[in-house]
C-alpha cells in the first residue's frame, strides 16, 4: 500500500531509461567520431558506456520487481535486465583487455535480438490498439533489425557505420520510450477495449 | 597576389605537408562535431519543450504530485546535452587535438 503510494508511475521509469539511452547514444557517437585510440587516451573513458549499459541492466531488476503486472511482463523485463548486463559486462571485458576476441561485441547483438523478441512476444495487442502497443511493436522490430550494427562491430571493430548505427539505435529507443504515455491514441487510433485516454 | 605566384606557391607545397594539413583539418572537423553534440542535444530538448509544453509540468504545477513534478523529459534532454558539453566534450577534444599534433610531429 505504502509502496504503491511512493512508487513513481511506470511511464516515468520509461522516460528515465530513455534518458539513459540518450547518454549512451552521445557517448557512442563521440567514440565513433574520434576513434578508439583517442577515446581510450583517458582510461576511465573506455569503461564509460559499457559501465553505463551494465548499470542500466542492474537498474532493470527493480523495474522487473516493482513495475510488472503479469508473469510474461516480468519475464520480458527480467530478460532485458540480464542481456543488458551481459552486453555491458562483455564490453567492459573488451575495454579492460581481459577479453580479446572482437566477437564478444556480438553479445550486444544477442542482447538486442533477445530484447526485441521479448518485447514483441509480451505485447499481445495489434499495432494500432493504442500508443503503447504501437511503441512495443516499433521498439521490438527496431531492436531486432539494428542488431546488425554490433554484429558489424564484431566483424569490423573500427567501423564508423557500426558505431554510429548502434548510437542511432539507442537514440531511436530513447525517442520511443519518451513517447510512452498512459493510455493514449496513436495516429488517431484508440481501441474501444484500451479504455479511456489518461494523459 | 597574382595567379602566377599563387600557382607557384601551390606547386611548392610538399605532398606530406598536404597530408598533414588534411589530417589537422579532419581533427578540427571531428572536434567541432564533438563540441556540437551537447548543444545539439540541448537545442533538441528546448525545441521539444516548445512543441509539447504540456510535457513540462513545472509550467502548470497545480494539482501535480511529486513524481509528475520530477518528470520533465525535455529538461532531461537539455541537462544531458549541457553536462556532456561541460564535462566530457572538452577532454575528448583536447585528446583529439593532442593526437593530431603528435601524428604531425612524427
Amino acid at each position: 500500500m505504502i509502496a504503491g503510494r511512493i512508487q513513481p508511475p511506470a511511464e516515468l521509469v520509461h522516460w528515465w531509461f530513455a534518458t539513459g539511452f540518450v547518454i549512451l547514444a552521445l557517448l557512442l557517437i563521440s567514440e565513433a567520431v574520434v576513434g578508439e585510440e583517442v577515446w581510450a587516451r583517458r582510461p576511465w573513458r573506455r569503461y564509460l558506456w559499457p559501465g553505463f549499459l551494465f548499470a542500466m541492466g542492474v537498474l532493470m531488476f527493480p523495474v522487473m520487481t516493482f513495475f510488472t503486472s503479469s508473469t510474461i511482463h516480468m519475464l520480458a523485463h527480467g530478460s532485458w535486465a540480464q542481456v543488458m548486463m551481459l552486453a555491458g559486462a562483455a564490453e567492459l571485458g573488451l575495454a579492460r583487455g581481459k577479453l580479446r576476441n572482437p566477437w564478444w561485441h556480438a553479445t550486444t547483438a544477442l542482447g538486442l535480438v533477445v530484447s526485441g523478441t521479448a518485447v514483441l512476444v509480451h505485447e499481445q495487442n495489434s499495432w494500432f490498439f493504442e500508443r503503447a502497443a504501437f511503441l512495443h511493436h516499433t521498439i521490438g522490430w527496431t531492436a531486432i533489425a539494428c542488431s546488425i550494427f554490433p554484429l558489424l562491430k564484431a566483424v569490423r571493430p573500427r567501423s564508423l557505420t557500426a558505431g554510429l548505427g548502434l548510437a542511432a539505435t539507442f537514440l531511436i529507443f530513447a525517442v520511443i520510450l519518451y513517447a510512452d504515455r498512459d493510455i493514449a491514441p496513436i495516429f488517431g487510433h484508440l481501441s474501444y477495449f484500451a479504455g479511456m485516454p489518461h494523459r | 597576389m597574382s595567379a602566377d605566384i599563387a600557382h607557384t606557391l601551390r606547386s611548392t607545397t610538399q605532398p606530406h605537408e598536404r597530408a598533414e594539413s588534411a589530417a589537422s583539418i579532419a581533427a578540427s572537423l571531428r572536434a567541432r562535431i564533438v563540441l556540437s553534440l551537447g548543444p545539439a542535444g540541448a537545442a533538441a530538448g528546448v525545441l521539444w519543450a516548445l512543441l509539447q509544453p504540456w510535457r513540462l509540468t513545472l509550467l502548470h504545477p497545480a494539482g501535480q504530485g511529486f513524481w509528475w513534478l520530477v518528470a520533465e523529459p525535455p529538461l532531461y534532454v537539455v541537462l544531458v546535452g549541457v553536462l556532456f558539453r561541460l564535462l566530457l566534450a572538452p577532454g575528448i577534444v583536447a585528446d583529439l587535438l593532442a593526437a593530431a599534433e603528435e601524428a604531425e610531429a612524427e
